[in-house]
């Protein structure tokens, strides 16, 4: 009986034994891609290891493509044009890839695997994006769910950005989250201040980043972030500028006023600004400072459900109800406008704007994705 | 038991008692995978690859391991064991040399494990006391059968895209009226040979 266990209990031990050391050196040699070359813009080579994504290998040779999903193929920001090797175009792209990118070589760095040698070619710029070691030296509550997180830079790092352009903070492993994942955020400190920038991080619920920031991030704690990236910026001109965010969409503009404000700028600037009661408006103080220092600045919050206890005498409705009553004050035909917020009030402002005679070309925006 | 040959079951496995539409073995990819005549016949050479390996390897298994040493009852993780073996080993592949056909089959692929229609080629091989030779030629004829069948699906659902079907039908409603009616063409076939 019990020789009868045994020898089962054997059997099925060798066997399986046998099976996983036979997939063992199978893996070995199918999965094994060996060392490749990538050729970036066909003046640099390096020589990595094959297997992962091109993404996450450019990472690793200190090549920082912007990509806000985190490599999971839903965000698009990581396009980059593949001259040769890149292998035929997998379904996950094609979703967030126009026909006009297909046919020029376009490919979403975080889907192709390298595989065999490959030739890239990315715009200059990127080469200036770094990762960066920093010490969180200031966490405070702007309202119940946006915190302004500051983030000292360890080491001789400088960061040198553009007012407008976003960082990707990258998480740690926090309870029972393991992973590690990615997220750009719009840096609202001044661009002449180098060695520390400052974020407004939104809880979004369930969210595995800023739950993090939110939740288990202190002050004094040491992360990770690569930038500055992002085109969304400032362009030069001298007409009217009307500014449009909501929530945490502040963060961008507040470093372009900070910007305007160090150029000695004269331009005539309107920001309007969407919450959706009084406990979701912060930065008044700031506004007020902004007012008195800029030559024409004026901030028009807007409650889209204001409560009753809010007393509240400002403009109501969604933001688009202020935009349309104050357009009428602004020169259209030469001003510029810039918007942060949800895709869906983009939409809306877009609409208002080109209405009001503001043509595409001058309005820019960044979506949260 | 009258002796078959090879030949006749290989036939007999695609036709006259097709895995699928007479056993109804091997349902849920069917019914998921057969959106897309291309990724289809992916799978049903995925399928019939795998068929045709682990009957092979499981008669080898199942007359030298298990029965010499009288524990035929487990054949039954025995041979699930050597089939995930298999199937992983598949999928190392198709990941290295199609990986569009690879991200196209998705979680099915690893889920041909788990698929009965292969299952049941390795258990009806031992009931029915095949030799090594008419195993084989069992495996890879039941594949084949399956490939053509859900081919033959995933043809008609292309069609079907253009047509105007009643909503409460559509999806897998209209999917199974159509195997069944395929069946019942398939069991036209059966009074050719039969092979139980």
């Amino acid at each position: 009986m019990i020789s009868n266990i045994l020898l089962t209990v054997a059997l099925l031990c060798g066997i399986n034994g046998l099976l996983a050391l036979f997939l063992i050196i199978a893996e070995r040699f199918f999965l094994n891609y060996g060392p490749c070359t990538i050729t970036v813009n066909e003046s640099k080579t390096v020589r990595v290891p094959g297997g992962s994504s091109l993404l996450s290998t450019l990472n690793n040779e200190k090549i920082f493509l912007p990509s806000a999903c985190g490599g999971r193929g839903t965000c698009g920001t990581c396009k980059c044009r593949i001259t040769q090797g890149a292998g035929p175009l997998l379904p996950t792209e094609m979703p967030l890839l126009t026909q006009k990118e297909i046919a020029d070589q376009i490919r979403l760095a975080c889907q192709v695997k390298v595989k065999r040698d490959l030739s890239i070619r990315i715009p200059e710029a990127l080469f200036s994006i770094k990762e960066f070691k920093a010490q969180v030296t200031l966490i405070k509550d702007l309202t119940y769910d946006i915190k302004l997180i500051r983030f000292k830079i360890l080491g001789d790092d400088e960061i040198l950005f553009k007012p407008g352009q976003y960082v990707q903070l990258q998480s740690v492993s926090y309870d029972d989250v393991k992973e590690s994942v990615s997220r750009a955020y719009s840096i609202a400190s001044s661009s002449d201040e180098k060695k520390s920038i400052d974020l407004m991080i939104r809880l979004v619920p369930e969210g595995i980043c800023t739950t993090w920031v939110h939740q288990y991030l202190s002050e004094g704690d040491e992360v990770r972030f690569t930038g500055p990236m992002g085109d969304f910026c400032l362009c030069e001109g001298t007409g009217e500028i009307i500014m449009v965010a909501g929530g945490s969409g502040m963060a961008p503009i507040v470093s372009f006023l900070r910007y305007l404000i160090q150029t000695k700028s004269k331009r005539k600037v309107t920001y309007f600004f969407g919450a959706v009661t009084k406990k979701d408006l912060f930065y008044l103080d700031e506004m007020k400072r902004f007012e008195k220092e800029m030559v024409d600045f004026t901030f028009i919050p807007a409650l889209s459900q204001p409560e009753p206890d809010d007393q509240w005498d400002g403009e109501t409705g969604l933001i688009t109800v202020p935009m349309k009553k104050y357009i009428q004050q602004i020169d259209t035909e030469t001003c510029q406008a810039y918007l942060c917020g949800s895709p869906g009030m983009i939409k809306a402002c877009v609409q208002i704007l080109n209405e009001n005679g503001v043509t595409s070309d001058r309005i820019f925006y960044d979506p949260f994705a | 038991m009258e002796y078959l040959s090879p030949i006749t079951i290989f036939f007999a496995a695609i036709f006259t008692s097709n895995i699928l539409l007479t056993y109804f073995l091997g349902m849920c990819s069917f019914l998921s995978v057969s959106k897309q005549i291309k990724t289809a016949f992916g799978l049903g050479l995925a399928v019939t690859f795998v068929l045709t390996i682990t009957s092979a390897l499981n008669y080898i298994i199942y007359y030298t391991l298990l029965q010499p040493f009288g524990i035929e009852y487990l054949r039954y993780i025995v041979f699930i064991v050597l089939v995930a073996a298999v199937v992983q080993l598949l999928e190392m592949f198709i990941q290295r040399f199609s990986e569009v056909l690879y991200i196209n089959l998705g979680i099915f692929l690893p889920l041909i494990t788990v698929n009965c229609a292969i299952l049941g080629v390795s258990l009806f091989m031992i009931i029915r006391e095949y030799t090594f030779l008419q195993s084989v030629f069992f495996g890879a004829g039941s594949g084949l059968g399956w490939l053509l069948v859900i081919v033959a699906m995933a043809g008609i659902r292309e069609r079907l895209n253009e047509q105007k079907i009643p909503p409460a039908l559509r999806g897998a409603g209209i999917v199974l009226i159509i195997s069944g009616i395929m069946a019942m063409g398939f069991v036209g076939f059966s009074g050719i040979v039969q092979i139980q």
